[in-house]
């Protein structure tokens, strides 16, 4: 076990090791998420009550829930480099902002195209947009931050202080639709009880989430690789590695 | 499939032009997602292979040149 993360700590292994593994888990992220789209796109039934507008849940949740859980990622790791000051904890921690953020301006923008047909309006300021419209902002503070300072390792600090202090938002979005009257719904899929939601509809909306994981993992892999070489461009191991694409 | 005809599920009654904008805009994020950091990757390793030529060039011009 400890030698494992012995491993983790070390760059040429894990830039080699995400190599291996984006070469099996990139075509199977495409190939699941152009399964997941055609599905909910064309193979479902409209919903009772919402009709076609409701076939953007199966890019507006998936979206939202990697976002969220993407934050878990990026607090842990910023954690980890706070605590024992690994590096590639840094590095994983910084390629999670941009792809954090991207998950939630995807979440926020079709969330917004989805109310308008649904709820007459692109944008109202309840707690569950509010809160992800701040989950953005930290995403995006933990990109800029790094990027001002000059002195990376204050840098790598900050931010990993900056995306520990927002873990508070995450708690709230998970209940703002619980705690305060909201035009949003509550969730659909529960894991324990009964879900809402026709498993017609439910399956691959399951598959588009399981793709957005892939997805999140492939971009968290391919950041990490860039920053690795970045960071790591003096070494011995990258000027092999180069002149041995080189050849 | 659910729909009848290409245009039909292109309308989507009167939806469609809601759902298709929602699923293009996604999928140029996706695509960006994963198309940057190959691209930042591609042009670091290039980068660096050429300030090898060039450090490899420079040694080659230091060496000194022996008359015969």
């Amino acid at each position: 076990m400890w030698t494992f993360f012995h491993k983790l700590g070390s760059p040429p292994w894990l830039y080699a090791i995400s190599g291996s593994i984006l070469r099996w888990l990139l075509p199977l992220t495409l190939l699941a998420l152009v399964a997941g789209l055609v599905w909910g796109l064309l193979f479902t039934a409209p919903d009772f009550r919402q009709g076609n507008s409701y076939r953007i849940i199966y890019i507006h949740v998936p979206a939202a829930v990697v976002a969220l859980a993407g934050y878990y990622v990026m607090a842990t790791a910023g954690a980890v480099s706070l605590i024992w000051k690994m590096k590639m904890a840094d590095v994983a921690m910084r390629a999670c902002a941009p792809i954090g953020a991207a998950l939630t301006f995807i979440a926020l923008v079709t969330g917004a195209i989805w109310g308008k047909p649904t709820w007459g309006t692109w944008w109202v300021w309840d707690a569950r947009i509010t809160s992800m419209l701040i989950l953005l902002f930290l995403y995006l503070g933990v990109v800029a931050l790094y990027e001002a300072y000059d002195n990376k390792a204050a840098a790598s600090k900050a931010c990993a202080v900056l995306s520990l202090v927002g873990m508070v938002n995450i708690p709230i979005i998970y209940k703002s639709v619980d705690w305060w009257y909201s035009l949003h719904q509550p969730a659909s899929i529960k894991f324990t009880g009964e879900s809402t939601i026709d498993p017609s509809m439910l399956y691959p909306l399951l598959l588009m989430i399981g793709a957005f994981y892939a997805l999140f993992t492939c971009s968290l892999l391919m950041n990490m690789r860039a920053e690795i070489l970045s960071r790591e461009a003096r070494t011995g191991w990258v000027q092999k590695l180069v002149s041995g694409s080189a050849d | 499939m659910y729909f009848d005809s290409l245009s039909a599920a292109l309308h989507m009654d009167g939806h469609g032009v809601f759902v298709w904008s929602a699923y293009l805009i996604s999928m140029s994020v996706v695509a960006f997602m994963l198309a940057a950091p190959r691209v930042r990757e591609r042009k670091l390793i290039k980068n660096l292979a050429a300030q090898q030529r060039r450090l490899a060039g420079q040694s080659d011009t230091l060496k000194p040149v022996i008359p015969e």
